[in-house]
């Protein structure tokens, strides 16, 4: 069937894409991320998705080759 | 008090919702017959159906009940993790799962009929089915009432777009889609509320200063300073906790009574074991589930347990907006859903509320493909279509039975949320009621597994019996300051509990008292109508015992079991 990973990393890939972007472009936004307690959570969040978005894909096509 | 999304928040969403469609979109090739749809072809690796596993379990219910809990009862709460989860998965995963996958059972009513007779399985499939319908529209609709509080959102709206998520992808890719979209909604609702065990944690000064926050509350409550961050020290005595229990209740009521007839014999989370590809790897599902589990606490209940800190500052939002009863106590279900408010910028708070949307989506995909599995197997292919024969044409002919009950599950558990949100105290009684199968049932199985002889008579009586007594405890005794009879009393209120917690977990050691004596008592009196034959795979003694010792250690079940069991023991010293 389906490696549920491609799914998985395909998915977390673009939330990190979507949300580093929003966090780039809302980075001068001091006053929004008040809340967060001054920092960029979506930059660092972003990031972190991104990341285990790629770990995911890579797994899933080291599999295969196997 | 209600939160504004940006169009950020709206894109997570939305690619979140066209991911899950998508799996079952993927996944529809190859639903060809019921065993496809219903089963997962019993194809599933361990650590998909482990993490599935643990992913039914963290539904909505219990990501809102488990943050509240933590506002209410502090670090206590981890008993019902520590004490209340892990010991039961591990009986599982060794004792149980190699009778319950290697009876070839597609259900534990199956498993009962395998094991017993009829009758019995015939009145596990009922209650469950019933039970199930219930607990999916329970959830349905505590989710939509808070969105429409929060976000605004339409009640209406947020129910049948929820609930038709979850029918579009559980209706194609049956079980299989269900068990791959909770291995996706595990990861986002462990992501999408990371950001707040970190800020609200980095808000109060860490640990240490969640503690010293703590301290002057926990005395004005009447309570030892640290109350709120221990989980034993203060379990000697029911008053001087929060719970409200004592170590005695916790450890037999919680960790051995409830728990077990949860972890061991409830169908909704042991399917995902069933789905598994081989018996070593069904037996690994609960343990590798078990891993996760225990670090949930930190994702929703320290962050529960810090909303004590913030509704204490008054003066802020959180404070002031925190929606409270008539008596000025806060909604405690509310805790999850202010704290992503409270904390979360546009984004990460998208994140956030998908992370939510997950939970509810694996509790009740959950629910739906546990029910159509009993009322295909256990209701219809028994009572009003027996198979034909024809293999190919039965394999259809259920295969579309399984669809049109995906549908149903799904209707019923919306009526059931309308009905909740009418008359929700006849809801939460009703729920009461049917939680009370499961300790019974777990006496039954069992004995079932561990004692040859036990008779089908004594294990439906027993069943039935434990039922029965569960019921007239609730009737006969309430907990303290209980207004409606939906708590208990509703015969006559002989006895009262301090508190609701203590009353739950008695029920269920009386329930499951009732039901051991009873099958046990029965079982000598009765003749054993099934021979030794007939019971090979499924009792202990019968069974011979297949060792595989090509996998490392740490990859086999029981050095999978130590390691838990190890990690827990731990955990639970390091926050006594």
């Amino acid at each position: 069937m389906v490696d549920i990973r491609i799914p998985i990393g395909l998915m977390f890939s673009i939330f990190g894409i979507l949300i580093t972007g929003y966090g780039i472009m809302t980075i001068s936004n001091t006053e929004m991320y008040q809340k967060s307690l001054n920092i960029n959570m979506n930059i660092a969040m972003g990031v972190l998705m991104l990341i285990f978005g790629l770990m995911m894909l890579f797994f899933a096509k080291r599999k295969k080759k196997v | 008090m209600k939160v504004e999304l940006a169009w950020i928040d709206k894109i997570i969403m939305l690619v979140y919702f066209i991911f899950v469609i998508g799996i079952g979109w993927f996944l529809r090739k190859y639903m060809k017959n019921a065993n496809a749809f219903l089963e997962a072809g019993r194809s599933m690796p361990a650590w998909v159906a482990g993490l599935a596993f643990i992913s039914t379990n963290l539904g909505a219910l219990e990501v809102m009940g488990m943050t509240g809990s933590g506002m209410k009862y502090g670090m206590l709460t981890t008993h019902f993790y520590w004490i209340g989860a892990i010991p039961a998965m591990i009986f599982l995963a060794l004792f149980m799962m190699p009778f319950y996958y290697g009876s070839k059972a597609r259900s534990v009513p199956e498993f009962l009929k395998l094991r017993y007779d009829e009758k019995t399985r015939g009145l596990n499939a009922l209650l469950f089915a019933v039970m199930t319908v219930l607990a999916s529209g329970i959830s349905m609709y505590a989710l939509a009432i808070l969105m429409e509080k929060v976000l605004g959102w339409d009640f209406n709206v947020s129910l049948w777009v929820s609930a038709l998520i979850v029918l579009v992808y559980t209706y194609l890719g049956g079980l299989s889609s269900a068990i791959y979209n909770e291995v996706l909604q595990f990861f986002i609702i462990v992501i999408g509320l990371l950001p707040l065990v970190f800020l609200s944690l980095k808000d109060v000064g860490g640990w240490a200063g969640l503690k010293a926050s703590l301290a002057p509350i926990a005395t004005s409550k009447g309570f030892a300073a640290d109350a709120w961050t221990t989980t034993w020290k203060h379990a000697g005595q029911s008053a001087s906790n929060p719970l409200g229990v004592e170590w005695f209740g916790i450890l037999f009521g919680l960790g051995f009574v409830l728990s077990f007839g949860y972890w061991c014999t409830n169908f909704l989370i042991v399917q995902r074991a069933f789905a598994a590809e081989s018996k070593s790897a069904a037996r690994k599902v609960p343990l590798i589930g078990a891993l996760p589990k225990m670090f949930i606490p930190f994702l929703i209940i320290v962050p529960g347990i810090i909303s004590l800190v913030l509704i204490n500052r008054t003066g802020t939002s959180f404070a002031d907006t925190f929606p409270r009863e008539a008596s000025g106590s806060p909604i405690y279900d509310y805790t999850i859903i202010m704290l992503l408010k409270q904390y979360l910028p546009a984004g990460v708070l998208g994140l956030g509320i998908t992370a939510l949307l997950a939970s509810f989506m694996s509790g009740m995909a959950g629910n739906v493909s546990a029910f159509n599995t009993v009322w295909t197997y256990d209701i219809y292919q028994s009572y009003i279509r027996k198979p034909t024969g024809n293999e190919h044409a039965d394999g259809r002919h259920y295969l579309n039975v399984g669809r049109i009950s995906t549908v149903a599950g799904i209707l019923l558990s919306i009526a059931s949320a309308y009905i909740a949100s009418k008359f929700g105290n006849i809801m939460d009684f009703l729920q009461t009621i049917f939680s009370m199968i499961n300790a019974p049932l777990f006496a039954v199985i069992f004995l079932g597994m561990f004692w040859k002889r036990t008779t089908g008579h004594a294990a439906f009586t027993g069943l039935l019996l434990g039922f029965i007594f569960a019921l007239l405890h609730h009737g006969l005794t309430v907990p303290a300051g209980a207004a409606t009879l939906v708590k208990g009393g509703w015969i006559a209120a002989l006895h009262t509990y301090p508190v609701e917690m203590a009353q739950n977990f008695w029920t269920a050691i009386i329930a499951f008292t009732v039901s051991t004596l009873t099958t046990v008592g029965l079982t000598l009196a009765t003749r054993q109508q099934k021979s030794d034959d007939e019971l090979r795979g499924l009792v202990y003694s019968l069974t011979p015992r297949t060792l595989k010792d090509d996998e490392p250690w740490y990859q086999r079940p029981t050095g999978l079991a130590i390691i838990v069991g190890v990690i827990c023991v731990v955990l639970s010293i390091l926050f006594w």
